[in-house]
């Protein structure tokens, strides 16, 4: 299968293109920066209709990965990656009769802030989404499965919460905070939340870029499948990196205010750093938001091969093997993807 | 909107929720008069039909009404609800039409609709007595009647429903009928738990304007109230001639009708005494919409119709009789019953006493059959009393304050009964519950609080009064209630047979002989005594608290009978084990000559049982399994506990001789659907088939229908599974199986792995989020004592343990300081309530 993709400079875009190579596939890879992969490669932005174009003909389905992930930022910014981007690829799948689009998005894109137990993947909703990452997000998604037709199955692929060794995002920003003791935990600690090992994520897109065409049109929430409280997971996380757990708490009602006013200040003061809290993180780490797994398990054929007990392992092994993160820059959270 | 005038064309009805448009259409029709109406009917139109629901309305609803009817019609069945003329979605009327009229205009509708039998009448309200003049025309096509909140009498000294009266009243009925749509908004009103904003409308939808509710009054006016009404020959002839109708009947009631009370309840089950019944627990007049599941129920019943009867269940022999040992003893002057601080009661004095009290009863009024509800305290009066309803034909109500004052007050209403036998507390706790009923006085109450007779009165006048008939031994003889611990205490029938093989399996089971004494501080043994031919005391604690009872109380039980036997439940010995200090030395003297314990109620550790060597050295522990619809069903000693060993759930024991156990396995979303077996290891719902089971839950058909789906067999909501040597392991109850997306996991089994843990005291596993996409939670109580108060994470290490130790995937691990446990028995977690806690827990914060 000739694949391409976008977006394979990140962990998890990195991680689906190695494991689509490993099986044999001829594959592209299409972002601003070399991705430092074996195999054909695309530079430039994701947004930029020719370059898309370019890299997508003679595909026979594109893995839609690439996009501005993060929690401050003008508005502009995330709808010329995530929409405008999105819009591209589409527009590069119809005319280079590429067959199959998986669209990577988040279960963000449906979650208005209160707490998710159990549910299936509930449909984007742009207007209620919670700040301009998810906003965005849900407009491409919509725009997306939009485009889903007899030419062009669409899929669209929400992981959850992905992490993993090497993971600059999520595990990087956590251990980074937790090392220098200002990593708390908001509320009760208690909220129970899935996340995604990395390799389970890619696995579950390379399963989808297979099921994408008998199964089209719709969104799959992927994850574990093993929520555990957000207090626990923070916890382990840490404990693999050998680093002291979050020993603070705050206040759901404090955070979320602190969150309200960060904001504020962000925003009137145009700072491009990633603020040390936002509402949207104060929701994201005080509510519950885990999923039903049974529909994206039935519909991709695919169940999760590492199991969060084994995630934690090999984290743990590859931060004792010294492996550390490239912790960004910019030290806040990363929103829910 | 008006009615379209088209014959046989779909009707115009506007998108309204649970109705499907395809089932809407018109009928126009001519009277005798030869005037033509048109008719909506909601008609699922399914050709050649097996049978038919004719479903009629009442006032002021309309066929939507019956929607779910229509969308659970069995399989070949039509339905066909009408709105009737003036009413909802059909031809307004110029006038007002009689009930005689209406009856009629029935008639030549079905007529005109082709309806040939059989046919089933389903009415609601006023919809009930016009269904029944239908029936009434057409024995010839009728197969059965169902009705529901409805009635065909006004009960004799009745004012007519309140309600109805009211908006009857001269100057309010075109006012509030008509004038205003009050009525209709009002009738919805009544609905409980309230109807959806949009369910109202739908029933608003057709009487939008004052004349398009010109019926709605005219209907409320030909209410015979009144002897001299012009419908009141036609009212009192339908309610007269459905004596004589032969045909099956469902009776379905919303007990919280403010319009049709209990009397109406009664006066149509006398009038159809062959009738099912259905009570609807928390349900209101408007029972189709409060109780949207008894769509499934008349399913259920109108698929039954033409099933064979079931093949019997094994039957006890009848020979004895529950009074058989207190005759054989009628001479005897040995202890037969003794208050500890009180009264001791010889066989011969208790005999006498039962025979004149029973004539009493019965010369008193209290007739075969009669409902008595029992508010005395476990002592000699309450067992004399027993005894002697029992030999008067009439049936025992048993309610124990366990249930509290509204739970109580549900269950003996419910319950019909006719007679109530109090103590001064019994008696206030009557009045306060308003039942209905004569009242007797018990013990030193004396004449008040509405009690016409006293224990003592009766038994004076029975002494001259012939003693009654033996009841027959297929006669009903009790109704005992469930604990209520999840849902509304549920009454459980049981006949003169099957208590007395109940009473059989447990004297051969324990081997008792009339050489043995029994104390029994368990709330349905305390007077079971002069049945099983032994004598026996009741300890000096209320019993309905089994928390209370002390190794000293139990031990002063035991002497004053000289107990050969212990019957109690875990919560009771638990308080027994650790008040063991207490004890003096002839009260172990007492203790020590115990040979027989036994507790039920909730499954018993064996730690518990082992701990208790030191109280009642002698004693061989053992624990019978059973619940209040069949007891025992297994036995299992401390030595065959600890020969079990460890597995998954409890070990209950080997059925008992004439008790058969099998399982309906669980399918994957937590359901026990599987055919009925005994193959090992396979884990579903617990059923049993035994000649002490009980008869039938009371005036819960639907339940009783489901609960004995399996012919012969009572399903008992418990799950577990029988091993290779035939024992059964329990591992919960049905309605706590964890429905995860890797299949069913059961409590019980996780729960053991986690208490054997160091440093937990108790654990209850839960399921948290939409049933069969559900997480496990284990939430533990730590021993010792730092106990936090507040449900919170277990730390890392509890955590870990935990997982290790529970052998199935859990998401979360909490600490809590006590898990909530049933009133009856103090001993069953409440995982329900567990669950929610944790799944409020587990949400995090609401922002």
């Amino acid at each position: 299968m000739r694949v391409l993709v976008t977006g394979a400079s990140g962990m998890l875009g990195r991680a689906t293109a190695t494991a689509l190579l490993e099986r044999g596939d001829e594959v592209t890879v299409l972002q601003r920066r070399p991705a430092g992969l074996p195999c054909a490669e695309v530079l430039g932005d994701v947004a930029d209709p020719a370059v898309v174009r370019r890299a997508a003909h003679g595909q026979d389905a594109v893995l839609h990965l690439a996009a501005k992930v993060d929690v401050t930022g003008p508005w502009a910014e995330y709808r010329h990656a995530n929409v405008e981007g999105t819009r591209a690829v589409v527009a590069a799948c119809r005319a280079a009769g590429v067959g199959r689009l998986v669209h990577v998005s988040s279960p963000s894109v449906a979650h208005a802030g209160t707490a998710l137990a159990g549910v299936g993947a509930e449909p984007a909703d742009p207007r209620r989404a919670r700040g301009r990452y998810s906003r965005s997000k849900a407009i491409a998604e919509l725009d997306a499965l939009a485009a889903d037709s007899p030419g062009l199955a669409v899929l669209a692929v929400r992981p959850h919460l992905v992490w993993g060794p090497g993971d600059t995002q999520l595990v990087g920003r956590i251990v980074e905070r937790a090392r220098s003791g200002r990593l708390p935990v908001v509320g009760s600690g208690a909220a129970l939340v899935d996340t995604t090992y990395v390799d389970n994520a890619a696995a579950a897109l390379v399963a989808a870029a297979d099921a994408c065409g008998p199964v089209h049109g719709e969104a799959l929430v992927v994850s574990n499948g093993e929520p555990r409280p957000i207090a626990e997971v923070l916890g382990r996380l840490c404990r693999a990196a050998g680093v002291p757990g979050p020993r603070r708490r705050v206040p759901f009602a404090a955070a979320w205010v602190a969150g309200a006013a960060v904001e504020a200040v962000w925003e009137a003061t145009r700072r491009r750093s990633v603020p040390p809290l936002n509402r949207f993180l104060a929701e994201q780490l005080a509510t519950a938001h885990w999923f039903d797994q049974r529909r994206t398990r039935a519909a991709l054929g695919w169940r999760p091969a590492v199991s969060l007990e084994e995630g934690f392992a090999r984290l743990a092994s590859w931060y004792a093997a010294g492996g550390v993160s490239p912790v960004s820059r910019r030290g806040g959270l990363p929103p829910g993807r | 909107m008006t009615a379209p005038d088209s014959t046989g064309e779909p009707g115009l009805l506007p998108d309204l929720p649970g109705l499907d448009p395809a089932w809407s259409r018109t009928v126009t029709v001519a009277d005798a008069t030869g005037a033509k109406h048109t008719w909506h009917v909601l008609d699922n139109g399914v050709p050649d039909p097996v049978g038919t629901l004719l479903c009629v309305h009442g006032n002021p609803t309309w066929s939507y009404l019956w929607r779910r009817l229509v969308a659970a019609a069995p399989p070949g069945w039509r339905v066909v609800a009408p709105d009737q003329l003036g009413m909802g979605f059909s031809e307004r009327l110029a006038g007002p039409r009689p009930l005689a009229q209406r009856i009629a205009d029935l008639g030549d509708l079905t007529a005109a609709l082709g309806l040939t039998g059989p046919v089933v009448t389903v009415g609601h309200d006023w919809g009930g007595v016009i269904s029944l003049g239908w029936a009434l025309a057409h024995r010839a096509e009728l197969r059965g009647v169902v009705l529901a909140n409805t009635a065909v009498a006004m009960p004799e000294g009745d004012w007519g429903p309140l309600l109805i009266r009211a908006a009857d009243a001269p100057g309010v009925r075109a006012a509030v009928t008509v004038g205003t749509p009050v009525f209709v908004r009002a009738t919805t009103a009544l609905s409980r738990p309230p109807l959806p904003a949009d369910v109202r409308r739908a029933f608003a939808a057709p009487y939008r304007t004052a004349a398009r509710r010109r019926s709605v009054g005219d209907f409320v006016a030909d209410i015979p109230f009144s002897p001299g009404h012009p419908s009141r020959a036609a009212q009192e002839a339908v309610a007269e001639a459905i004596r004589g109708l032969d045909v099956p009947a469902l009776l379905l009631w919303g007990p919280r009708d403010p319009v049709f009370g209990e009397r109406y309840l009664a006066d149509l089950r006398e009038r159809l005494p062959q009738a099912q019944l259905h009570r609807y627990a928390g349900a209101s007049h408007l029972l189709p919409e409060d109780a949207p599941q008894y769509a499934r129920a008349v399913a259920q019943w109108v698929a039954d119709l033409d099933r064979t009867p079931a093949p019997a269940r094994p039957a006890g022999d009848g020979g004895r009789r529950l009074w058989s040992a207190l005759e054989e003893r009628a001479a005897d002057d040995a202890v037969a019953v003794a208050e500890v601080g009180g009264a001791a009661v010889s066989w011969s004095a208790l005999a006498r006493r039962v025979r004149d009290l029973a004539a009493g009863l019965a010369a008193a009024g209290v007739r075969p059959g009669d409902r008595v509800a029992l508010l005395v305290e476990p002592s000699a009066d309450l067992t004399a009393t027993v005894y002697a309803v029992w030999r008067a034909g009439a049936v025992v109500v048993v309610a124990d304050k366990g249930l509290g004052l509204r739970g109580m007050r549900r269950a003996l209403r419910g319950a019909g009964v006719r007679h109530v036998v109090g103590s001064r507390a019994g008696l206030a706790a009557a009045r306060v519950m308003g039942l209905p009923g004569s009242r007797i006085a018990a013990g030193r109450a004396g004449v008040g609080l509405g009690a016409a007779h006293t224990l003592e009165d009766l038994e004076a006048r029975g002494r001259s009064a012939p003693v009654p008939a033996e009841p027959p031994v297929d006669d009903d003889c009790a109704v005992l209630f469930t604990s209520g611990a999840t849902g509304p205490a549920k009454g459980v029938v049981y006949t003169h047979r099957q208590a007395a093989a109940q009473l059989e399996l447990v004297r051969a089971t324990y081997g008792l002989t009339s050489g043995d004494r029994f104390v029994a501080a368990f709330a349905p043994f305390a007077i079971l005594g002069p049945a099983l031919g032994i004598g026996s005391a009741v300890p000096d604690v209320d019993v309905t608290a089994p928390g209370s009872l002390t190794a000293p109380a139990l031990a002063d039980a035991a002497a004053a009978v000289d107990a050969t036997v212990v019957f109690a439940s875990p919560a009771a010995l638990r308080r027994v084990a650790a008040t063991a200090g207490d004890l003096s030395a002839a009260q172990r003297t007492a203790l020590g000559r115990v040979r027989l314990l036994m507790s039920a109620g909730a499954p018993v550790p064996a730690a518990l049982l082992r701990s208790l060597r030191d109280v009642l050295p002698d004693a061989d522990a053992h624990t019978p399994y059973g619940m209040t619809e069949a007891l025992p069903v297994t036995d299992v000693s401390l030595a065959g506990i600890e020969a079990a060993g460890d597995g998954e759930g409890v070990c209950v024991g080997a059925p008992l001789p004439g008790v058969t156990v099998r399982v309906s396995p669980l399918s994957p979303d937590g359901a026990a659907d599987g055919p009925l077996t005994d193959a090992p290891g396979v884990t579903g719902e617990v059923c049993v088939s035994a000649a002490h089971v009980k008869d039938r839950y009371d005036a819960l058909w639907a339940l009783e229908r489901a609960a004995s789906r399996d012919p012969g067999f009572h399903r008992t909501g418990d799950v577990g599974h029988l091993d290779a040597e035939g024992r059964l392991w329990v591992e919960g109850r049905l309605q706590h199986v964890v429905t995860t997306a890797g299949g069913v996991v059961t409590p019980v089994g996780v729960e053991q792995r986690v208490e054997r843990l160091e440093g937990v005291a108790a654990a209850a596993a839960v399921g948290v989020g939409p049933a069969g996409a559900q997480v496990v939670v284990v939430v533990v109580v730590p021993s010792g004592r730092r106990r936090r108060r507040r449900t919170g994470l277990a730390d890392a290490g509890l955590a870990d343990a935990v997982r290790a130790a529970a052998g199935v995937e859990v998401a979360a691990v909490l600490t809590t300081a006590r898990l909530p446990v049933d009133v009856r028995h103090q001993s069953k977690v409440d995982r329900a309530e567990v669950a929610r806690r944790a799944a409020r827990f587990l949400a995090g914060a609401r922002p």
